[in-house]
């Protein structure tokens, strides 16, 4: 087990690394240099800059600069804020994203395999019917497409919820529901299938001949082997509710970290983009991470097969 | 049980004719893999759905900017938010230009970006994946590490950041997605040469006596195309879905040509002004193209599975 | 002797992509207590359906028991509802699958899946119940008990997690115990030492026994009767002296012609040509006649009837018609 946590441990510091040197290079290879020129930069901004880029350096000793700022969580001033650097639009901005992120994902897990399950229990039938042409298309609507739709029937028309902003957990109800209906309808049709698998196995027909009831064989013998495939799969869905972000929180005018990425974007301020690409891809590959530790703990066949990839 | 066996006539009691046993074996015609794959697909309704919508957004993809009297980017500001109309049967956008155009022009761009990026992946990933796959053991060990660390880097903030760096085009798009996107396909074919692997014995120990090419078609192609071919099939959505998602975010196809993203981006003000038409055509396309491809791509999947095959 | 179980008559069809499948068609035969009974053929006979409808553990759909009585004691399985038939499994019937490798839980630890079905059944304290667990580990010859309850499958060789499946199948202390393949996916030495366990269980708790095999090897070793399943019938019933030494049924031959044997004066091995029919459209009359050496124009047409031979000893093979014996004295086939 040791090994494997340290096998996974050493890929995300690569990854890590791997991500920081393609923004390091993307950064220094923009046309003209970002920081200076007709963009309107004040001059205490400009010097802010050169002593965070180090620009008057040679691009190893930047390089090399850069990286132990991203190391001690220093990511630079930004351009069009003054006086705000990129940590601090975070801290403003992150605890509300997160915020936003964490309740998605539980809204999808939960209601995702709930409505797995029973369309695997009910395999062929009328609710799985319906509960699979709901999960097709929640994952054929895009998110930006749904929460217009939500704003315009459920806030403007019927006038039941707030349309907009971070007020309350009645505000949240909308912007959860337009970006966990994606997540939820990839968990539904994943937790289907493997509960329809697993339910094939013979250990499940072992359980039904030793004479468990029904119930008892889906939550003891079925649950645990269907979902673990879910768990997976979490990594990769926080990527896409966390890009999803971006895009919802524009919509609904959440002040969360999405929606300055937006602006900042809109308005080409490259230590923000840089700062958040950063911050948001080490986040992200830290999760991965801890999912795939979770994993781990919860299949006791990984301490014995250190097989990796798939 | 006695006298029912003296009404069996005394003349049945002969032997048989060789012929005759032969005539009696009852077998079932057997279909070749593809045959019998796609005698599965076409009954699959949702899977036949799927490819009917997409005929008819390709038609109208190629078509409708063709048979439309207006251009794609005319602007006619008197005109600006004509309701769906027999002159426009779309309605005209904020900038009177006619959305059935723009629809339909749009549809090519996301059509093309999506074929594009499922195209380039899928070369990539044949070429990368097959020597991983061929060359195996160390090459492999490597070839793998390296994928395994890319997989965990979050695809659309590189593809964000690339974009925000690059000017703005299709070409720079499909770039963008195909950096990051050729992994997952990698992956597969990687898999499935190492199953090409495995049948190289079978190959060797039936070349007396059994025909090979008759091996390589009925076996060996069947099992290693399906999941490749289901791959190719999903990419093409989820390509879809990241240029409406860029071009949502800005960083897309720019004004005043048109995607179903920046459509729907452009037109967000409009709705709550009442102006439905200018989102609800394009968003109504996009979910409609992305579930065809989904439901097909399903469909697809069940009917190119061996494991199915009875 | 008494009879614990009594089938009848059993009809089971499964419904499929490409229509129905008639997988057991009138099926009867019985067992006493204490014996073993083989139920041998070739894979797709019918054989493990058979067992798991037994059972009632036949997925319904696509499955259907269509027509049949299955007698256990005194209370018709076939007409017991599902719960009252939850009750009776692991306790008076268990049942032993081909792979242990798959049989088991990964993700439970075998104490669990040895003590869960008693938890379910008795009123019993947990460590009554580890107690009980740990005398049938011992029974079924895993070596420091205490210690492996904790561990999971896949920390156990195949053997040693088929040896736990069958202390899994006998904590209860069932009457009957239906073996589906136990043997199959194992190594031949591990097969015979299985093999043994089941003798030495059967003397110990007298529990009965149908054993689901292809193996002819395994049944001359355990069996006491023999049924021989053929394309969803029984056609041959005997004891195992019957079977082994006077077959009746040309397949039965055929079957034991196949099989390579040490004491065989003559190293022949012979197959049996062709394949079983398909039991979408099953022909009217004997389903093996396709491929039968002795096949005749009857054959083709009915079914036989069923012929006791003695008074355990049954075929149902037109061949024991007086016409047909007429006709081999008269003309051999060539």
């Amino acid at each position: 087990m040791l090994r494997y946590i340290l096998k996974r441990f050493l890929t995300m510091i690569v990854t890590i690394w791997i991500i920081v040197t393609i923004t390091f290079v993307l950064m220094i290879s923009i046309p003209g240099s970002p920081l200076n020129e007709e963009r309107g930069t004040s001059e205490s901004v400009q010097r802010n800059l050169e002593s965070y880029y180090n620009l008057d350096q040679p691009y190893h000793i930047q390089y090399i600069l850069y990286l132990k700022s991203i190391v001690t969580l220093d990511f630079g001033p930004s351009i069009k804020q003054p006086n705000q650097t990129v940590n601090d639009l975070l801290g403003q901005g992150f605890p509300i994203s997160f915020e936003l992120g964490m309740v998605t994902i539980l809204v999808a897990l939960l209601s995702g395999v709930t409505l797995g399950i029973i369309a695997a229990l009910k395999h062929n039938g009328f609710i799985d019917y319906m509960a699979m042409s709901v999960a097709v298309l929640g994952i054929s609507i895009p998110n930006f497409v749904l929460s217009t739709l939500l704003i315009q029937q459920l806030a403007v028309n019927l006038n039941l919820l707030p349309p907009a902003t971070w007020a309350s957990p009645l505000h949240m109800v909308l912007p959860v529901a337009a970006l966990a209906t994606g997540p939820m309808a990839i968990i539904a049709r994943l937790t289907r299938s493997t509960m329809l698998e697993v339910l094939t196995q013979d250990y499940i027909k072992m359980a039904r001949a030793k004479g468990l009831s029904p119930w008892k064989i889906v939550i003891k013998h079925a649950l645990k082997n269907a979902l673990m495939p879910v768990i997976t799969i979490i990594g990769t869905l926080l990527a896409g509710i966390l890009t999803g972000t971006f895009v919802i929180e524009k919509i609904f005018a959440i002040p969360g970290m999405g929606r300055y990425f937006v602006e900042s974007i809109n308005q080409r301020d490259y230590p923000v983009i840089m700062g958040t690409t950063v911050f948001y891809s080490v986040f992200l590959v830290v999760m991965l991470f801890l999912v795939d530790i979770i994993y781990g703990l919860l299949d006791p066949r990984i301490k014995l097969h250190k097989k990796e990839g798939e | 049980m006695k006298p029912e066996n003296k009404q069996v006539p005394n003349e049945w009691f002969r032997w048989t004719e060789k012929d005759v046993k032969a005539a009696e074996v009852v077998s079932r015609p057997s279909l070749s893999y593809w045959s019998d794959a796609w005698y599965r697909l076409i009954k699959n309704k949702l899977a036949m759905l799927g490819m009917f919508f997409l005929v008819i957004v390709v038609f109208l993809a190629i078509f409708g900017p063709i048979i439309s009297p207006y251009e794609v980017t005319k602007m006619d500001q008197p005109n600006q938010f004509h309701p769906p109309s027999k002159d426009h049967w779309f309605g005209t956008d904020q900038h009177g230009r006619d959305v059935f155009t723009r629809t339909w022009y749009g549809a090519r761009v996301s059509l093309f970006v999506g074929l594009m990026a499922a195209l380039i992946d899928f070369c990539i990933g044949i070429i990368y994946g097959g020597i991983a796959g061929y060359k195996g053991g160390r090459v492999d060990n490597i070839m793998m590490r390296i994928v395994e660390v890319l997989y965990g880097i979050p695809y659309l903030l590189v593809v964000i950041l690339l974009l925000v760096i690059m000017e703005p085009s299709l070409t720079t798009i499909i770039i963008a997605l195909t950096v990051t996107g050729w992994v997952g396909m990698a992956r597969i074919v990687r898999g499935q040469v190492l199953q090409i692997k495995n049948y190289e014995f079978v190959l060797a120990s039936k070349s007396f006596g059994t025909n090979t090419s008759r091996i390589i078609r009925r076996n060996l192609i069947p099992n290693t195309m399906g999941p490749i071919i289901v791959q190719l099939t999903l990419t093409v959505p989820s390509a879809i879905f990241a240029e409406a998602f860029l071009s949502f975010l800005g960083l897309g196809i720019q004004s005043p040509y048109a995607s179903w993203g920046t459509m729907a981006s452009d037109s967000l003000g409009a709705i709550l002004s009442g102006h439905w038409w200018t989102l609800f055509f394009p968003a109504f396309f996009i979910s409609f193209t992305m579930f065809a491809f989904n439901v097909l791509g399903d469909g697809l999947q069940d009917a190119l599975d061996p494991k199915l095959r009875k | 002797m008494e009879k614990i179980l009594e089938v009848k008559d059993l009809h089971v069809h499964f419904s499929t992509y490409g229509g129905i499948v008639q997988a057991v068609r009138g099926v009867s035969f019985h067992l006493y207590k204490g014996e073993t009974l083989a139920i041998v053929g070739e894979s797709g006979c019918g054989k493990s359906v058979t067992s798991n409808a037994i059972m009632k553990l036949i997925p319904s759909p696509p499955g259907r028991l269509v027509r049949g009585k299955i007698q256990f004691h005194d209370k018709q399985l076939t007409e017991l509802s599902e719960k009252e038939m939850r009750s009776i499994r692991g306790v008076d019937i268990s049942m032993i699958f081909q792979d242990p490798m798959t049989a088991l839980n990964p993700t439970l630890t075998i104490g669990t899946q040895l003590m869960e079905g008693l938890k379910q059944h008795k009123k019993i304290s947990s460590l009554e119940a580890r107690e009980k667990a740990l005398e049938m580990l011992e029974l079924v010859g895993i070596p420091n008990p205490d210690e492996r309850l904790k561990q999971y499958p896949h920390q156990f060789s195949g053997g040693m997690r088929q040896r736990i499946v069958i202390a899994i199948a006998l904590i209860c202390e069932p009457e009957l115990l239906i073996a589906d393949e136990p043997t199959t996916a194992l190594d031949v030495t591990i097969q015979a030492q299985i093999l043994e366990l089941f003798e030495k269980i059967q003397r110990e708790t007298g529990v009965s026994i149908i054993l689901i095999t292809h193996d002819l090897g395994v049944v001359a070793k355990v069996a006491d009767r023999v049924a021989v399943m053929y394309a969803g019938k029984l056609i041959e019933e005997g004891d195992k002296r019957e079977i082994f030494y006077h077959p009746q049924h040309p397949y039965t031959k055929g079957l034991l012609k196949s099989v390579p044997r040490l004491d065989a004066t003559e190293a022949e091995l012979t197959p049996i040509d062709g394949t079983p029919p398909d039991l979408f459209s099953p022909p009217k009359g004997c389903p093996f006649a396709p491929r039968c050496p002795m096949a005749m124009e009857v054959c083709l047409r009915k079914y036989p009837k069923t012929k006791s031979l003695t008074t355990t000893h049954k075929v149902d093979c037109w061949l024991q018609d007086k016409r047909a014996k007429k006709l081999l004295a008269s003309s051999s086939r060539k």
